[in-house]
């Protein structure tokens, strides 16, 4: 009965719903990962064990005898039904056994641990530089709209998003690297490097990333700084006559942080493949050279386990992105 | 009537570029001056009169494989594209049309698909098909066909809620007719709009697998494997692979130009409709 409740207490009541509101969401988000990632096995599972190609002749060739193909199928487990190798296969990643390279015999967790960290540094530099970088030109273009600074950083995120990574990459190498002679032209990092020695063995790399990304992630910051200034209650402090840069920063910024969280995690999410590519143009020994190798080799178990890592990276950024976007929300957050 | 706004010169520009295309595509064995796989002298050899951009890595002219390689990318891009526009807006209009738990579960399933990035999903699936064309433009237009499904879905739902699809059930309207003669009307703008974003999405897919060698196979050649083959041609003054990386930026800048004048027009047109 409301009528009885002092007014702390209903807003005790309030924010304790608030809470139990934002909880049951986390949880749903939670479960919807898991769903999406359970869904992402079954795909990549399916999508090399029940395609008509056949791993055991793809590793022999077409002139194989039946004979061999026979032991080799035999040899992988691959005479058992698919189901029955589905959930050995899941059970066995859930423990962190990944299997061995049908290429190599080497342990395939054990590389991709290795591998996974210089792709995580290498996308984390990047993140480091983009995102405040990127939401900095945004707020800037908006704050100085439609004048010479706005267009100039419309046209040059329009022109950053329009090139594809590689052929930035190969601009780069050849300016910095065979021209000016300032870095290598491939990224070699190995274990026991200095971080200032790894940082510069990065820096065509991640530059390239960077201007692949900041471009979305800015024009996208632009416009929902933009969506926002648009709303009513921002046309209200206008008319009281608050300043411009008062406006972006006070009135904008906060109802803007959502957004602009989702807008850091999709990229974050898109930077996750966009290192695929990168990784093969400077040679770096990160995940996405991994499964491209692996790709071309045919080596199954490597390719499904380092499909699983990437769709579980995406997964998880997006999941993360989500709940970011809620707690960044306070009509979420106070329900009513 | 409609009456398309002027088109401005950025658009023109566009215009031009994109028909250049289309002419090199079409017209590759007429303007290119050496066959595709014609070997004319040394590898690497620098830009010259008789080789506006130099030979490749086996001594083949960089200016007719470039040529060559525009065909094969703009064939292979637009057929995948028109078959994910096929496959995912038909799927998507009848989902959004009948709604109900039909829609409900292919949307589930749309998402689920969505969940591994488009480029992880091809490299799983080539890992054991072969790269052969017809296997590049299912796998295409497949991972395509989920982003297009999204659409329609919506455009038909959209549009399926306004009054005269309304009456068309009423009156008995089979589901064929509904779609065709109702929600296909009204949703070919925003699709066609699409259909400009997914095509360079496509040329910048397949030039990528290219470029990781999983793509087009020698001895035919895309913009992606021309860059592929010929990287290491930067060392010798031999950069015309580079050429494909900003055709492409070139190609998805002059779609978006002219899909926002197209965008301009359709929506232009569709206000003064209604307020008129």
């Amino acid at each position: 009965m409301p009528s009885f409740r002092t007014p702390a207490a209903s807003g005790l009541a309030r924010s304790l719903a608030g809470a139990g509101a934002v909880a049951l969401l986390a949880a749903r988000s939670l479960a919807t990962a898991l769903a999406l990632l359970l869904a992402a096995s079954v795909l990549i599972f399916a999508g090399t064990q029940l395609l008509p190609g056949d791993v055991a002749t793809a590793m022999l060739g077409q002139s194989a005898t039946p004979s061999a193909v026979a032991a080799i199928r035999a040899e992988l487990g691959l005479d058992q039904p698919a189901l029955l190798r589905y959930f050995a296969w899941l059970g066995g990643a859930l423990r962190g056994d990944l299997g061995t390279s049908y290429a190599t015999r080497q342990d395939i967790a054990a590389v991709i641990s290795q591998r996974l960290g210089n792709t995580f540094f290498l996308a984390g530099v990047t993140a480091a530089i983009a995102v405040p970088l990127s939401i900095t030109l945004g707020v800037v273009a908006v704050q100085w709209r439609d004048g010479p600074v706005d267009r100039a950083i419309t046209a040059s995120t329009r022109a950053a998003i329009a090139l594809p990574e590689f052929f930035v990459g190969y601009l780069l190498i050849m300016l910095f690297a065979l021209n000016l002679g300032w870095f290598d032209s491939s990224a070699t990092v190995y274990p026991g490097m200095t971080l200032g020695a790894r940082l510069w063995a990065v820096a065509l790399p991640v530059a390239t990333l960077v201007l692949a990304v900041a471009g979305h992630m800015t024009s996208m910051t632009r416009a929902a700084l933009l969506n926002v200034l648009s709303a009513p209650y921002v046309e209200m402090a206008q008319i009281k006559g608050v300043s411009g840069r008062e406006l972006v920063w006070r009135h904008a910024l906060p109802n803007v942080l959502g957004p602009i969280i989702h807008v850091v995690a999709v990229n974050l999410a898109y930077l996750v493949v966009g290192v695929v590519v990168i990784e093969v143009v400077f040679v770096y020994p990160g995940m996405g050279q991994y499964l491209v190798d692996s790709v071309a080799k045919r080596d199954v178990p490597v390719v499904q386990a380092s499909a699983l890592v990437f769709a579980a990276v995406y997964v998880v950024i997006n999941g993360l992105a989500d709940l970011a976007a809620l707690l960044a929300n306070p009509r979420l957050r106070h329900p009513r | 009537m409609m009456r398309p706004s002027r088109p401005g010169a950025a658009t023109f520009l566009s215009l031009t570029f994109l028909a250049a295309l289309l002419v090199l595509a079409i017209a590759a064995p007429l303007i290119a001056p050496h066959g595709v796989n014609e070997v004319i002298g040394g590898n690497w050899s620098p830009p010259s009169a008789a080789n506006w951009l130099g030979t490749d890595n086996v001594g083949r002219d960089l200016l007719s494989r470039l040529i060559w390689s525009t065909r094969t990318t703009l064939t292979i891009a637009t057929l995948s594209t028109v078959l994910a526009f096929l496959i995912g807006g038909a799927v998507g209009f009848i989902a959004g049309t009948l709604r109900g738990w039909l829609d409900i579960g292919l949307n589930r399933v749309n998402d689920l698909a969505m969940a591994i990035p488009t480029l992880i999903a091809a490299l799983v699936v080539l890992s054991v098909l072969p790269s052969r064309v017809e296997v590049l433009v299912a796998i295409m237009a497949l991972l395509d066909a989920t982003r297009v499904f999204r659409l329609a879905r919506a455009l038909a739902l959209d549009v399926g809620a306004t009054d005269y699809v309304e009456a068309a059930r009423v009156r008995g309207e089979g589901l064929a007719w509904i779609i065709l003669r109702e929600i296909l009307p009204n949703a070919l703008p925003p699709l066609l709009a699409e259909f400009g974003v997914r095509l360079v999405f496509a040329v910048l897919f397949l030039s990528t697998l290219s470029f990781l060698g999983l793509g087009i196979q020698p001895p035919a050649t895309d913009w992606g494997s021309l860059l592929k083959e010929n990287k290491d041609g930067l060392l010798f003054g031999v950069w015309a692979a580079l050429i494909p990386g900003a055709a492409i930026a070139l190609l998805a800048i002059a779609v978006s130009n002219v899909t926002d004048w197209f965008q301009e027009w359709t929506t232009g047109a569709a206000g003064r409709g209604k307020h008129g």
